[in-house]
């Protein structure tokens, strides 16, 4: 005879059971680019339960010197798996995590490594005095257990000169903007791969909640003339030429800009600004209606400000 | 000086819970909590159904919940004479209450959200019945509790009577679209009553476009669009109040659409 209470102990059990069963864990497979240099590919969609916020790509070199890392996820439990995998990869700690800029998808994984090794430039440095916590309740509420224990932690490294080194690997250091106030390109000379950050999307629409559309476009200037040989974007897969991915994002970005402003000036409401018929030229780029209707509230009313017409007595 | 008609709503809430619930009211094909009570409040006893020619469109994220795009477009419905823009689980459901003269049956604007919650638009036909649409949005909280931007920059007051606009004839009619400068402050916010514009009256040569009655809801720096017939080169006057009497009034010329605008889109 069954006692009743082991037999609810047993229900209790058999309910509790699959949520066990499948503990959240990140697949962190990195991808061979280059002579000592992988890739981590983030789910190019946008940040969701499903992908657990992983939607930033990450890349990891070996050197002489240690490991470095390229950004760094968007969890304490991605940073973890993530130091993990780089380390067993390579067979070397990690000794340099670099930050290119303030958005949780790239930088709330630093919680999982020293301060001291986590580095950013001076201008990122100061920005996330003020921006880098503010993420954290709208990761928390997409994200939930995701996210548990990630607290952001600001880096305790601050990039000053023009580049740095790790054994007999050099890293050309580009402190630019246009993503965002501060954004930080990474070239690895020994390779000849731009590390781009969020400056370069390859066919994955642009976001731009922190955008400056003008030198945004004057940063891709300046990233086309570098010499290199691929491009590693910030989302999407690995740009095997020098400038694909790079005139492709210019070419969203110049669309939006022209493309916003005349919503704004043939009188578009919001809504109809976001469900304009975005060109087949863009056909290849995921998300793309996810981010105009994005870049409609972040951009919008500022545009309106600007080219809408005073029409009050006061005027 | 106009009064607020938040309290107002507010009331009608307490007075009417205790009712039997609406006679006709159909099922929420949204299963909203709210619905029954917003129904009989916003309603009363008119006959209500659900009609996919009442578009609410919206983004498909709350990228802002300080202010979200929302349309109510129910051109291809006859007749329409009020349109309610509301959502369910704001602490200030009604959004916009728009009674509709010569314009055609659309309003646009952006609201704020407090969480996640439907988002209707319902149009009201001359018989009194009315046709409602709709869908639920997800959205971070403390939309409608969050401090107004120019609040906590402190600039409002330098902006307040600013009022921008354009108006453009197309193919499918003249869309007018006023931005005002108001915080629109819902008085969730410490210390700070209740203070938004609450009415606007668009017209043109002789004839009125329609009215709207405005809730704190709309979304700081409101802006609205209307479509209505008007002839080439009229002017639209723009006549608006606030709950603490101050007007704001303007005018705009009609201009026509241009091709190569048309061409870049």
């Amino acid at each position: 005879m069954i006692d009743r209470r082991i037999a609810l102990a047993g229900l209790l059990g058999a309910i509790a059971l699959p949520a066990r069963a499948q503990p959240l864990a990140y697949r962190i497979i990195p991808e061979k680019v280059a002579d000592g240099l992988w890739v981590v590919r983030g789910v190019d969609a946008p940040i969701a339960m499903a992908n657990g916020g992983a939607i930033a790509n990450i890349t990891i070199l070996a050197t002489e010197g240690g490991t470095v890392l390229v950004d760094c996820g968007p969890s304490l439990r991605y940073g973890v798996a993530l130091k993990q995998a780089a380390q067993a990869l390579t067979g070397q700690p990690v000794v340099r995590v670099y930050l290119t800029h303030l958005h949780p998808d790239h930088i709330y994984g630093a919680a999982a490594f020293a301060p001291g090794i986590v580095a950013a430039t001076p201008q990122l440095a100061n920005l996330l005095k003020s921006e880098g916590a503010g993420f954290s309740d709208g990761m928390y509420r997409l994200l939930g257990d995701w996210m548990r224990g990630t607290e952001f932690t600001p880096p305790g490294a601050i990039l000053t000169a023009d580049h740095e080194t790790f054994g007999a690997r050099r890293f050309r250091l580009l402190p630019l903007a246009g993503h965002s106030p501060a954004d930080l390109a990474i070239l690895d000379e020994a390779s000849g791969t731009l590390i781009a950050g969020d400056l370069v999307f390859h066919d994955r629409a642009p976001s731009t909640p922190h955008a400056d559309l003008e030198k945004w476009h004057d940063s891709l200037k300046t990233l086309e003339a570098l010499g290199h040989k691929r491009v590693v974007p910030g989302h999407g897969p690995v740009d095997p030429t020098p400038a694909t991915a790079i005139v492709q994002t210019r070419d969203w970005l110049d669309w939006l800009a022209a493309t916003l402003r005349a919503s704004v000036i043939a009188g578009d409401d919001n809504v109809a600004a976001g469900n304009v018929m975005i060109p087949a030229r863009f056909a290849t780029l995921q998300a793309a209606r996810y981010e105009l209707q994005r870049s409609v509230a972040h951009l919008y009313p500022g545009l309106e400000a600007e080219l809408l017409p005073r029409i009050d007595a006061g005027r | 000086m106009v009064v607020s008609s938040l309290p107002w709503i507010g009331g009608l809430l307490l007075a009417l819970a205790p009712l039997p619930a609406h006679a006709t009211l159909p099922a929420d094909p949204l299963g909203s909590p709210m619905w029954q009570r917003l129904g009989d409040t916003l309603f009363g006893n008119d006959p209500v159904r659900f009609d996919d020619r009442v578009h609410v469109i919206f983004p498909e994220i709350a990228e802002n919940q300080t202010s979200f795009p929302v349309t109510v477009d129910a051109r291809g419905i006859e007749g329409v004479k009020r349109i309610l823009l509301f959502a369910d689980l704001n602490p200030i459901p009604l959004a916009i209450d728009y009674t509709l003269a010569g314009a055609r049956a659309f309003l646009a604007t952006r609201i704020k959200l407090d969480q996640r919650t439907p988002v209707r638009g319902a149009v009201q036909l001359a018989d009194g019945s009315w046709l409602v649409g709709g869908g639920w949005i997800d959205a971070a909280g403390g939309g409608c509790s969050t401090p107004p931007t120019s609040r906590v920059r402190g600039d409002w007051a330098d902006h307040l009577g600013e009022v921008r606009g354009v108006a453009v004839r197309g193919a499918d009619g003249t869309h007018i679209r006023v931005a005002f400068r108001h915080p629109m402050d819902t008085g969730f916010v410490a210390n700070i009553p209740t203070y938004n514009l609450d009415t606007l009256t668009l017209s043109g040569a002789g004839k009125a476009y329609g009215t709207m009655r405005i809730e704190a809801s709309v979304a700081e720096d409101p802006t609205i669009s209307i479509i209505a017939e008007t002839a080439a080169g009229e002017t639209v006057a723009v006549r608006a109040s606030d709950t603490n009497g101050i007007r704001y009034d303007g005018s705009l010329a009609v201009r026509e659409a241009t091709p190569a605008l048309a061409a870049v889109r």
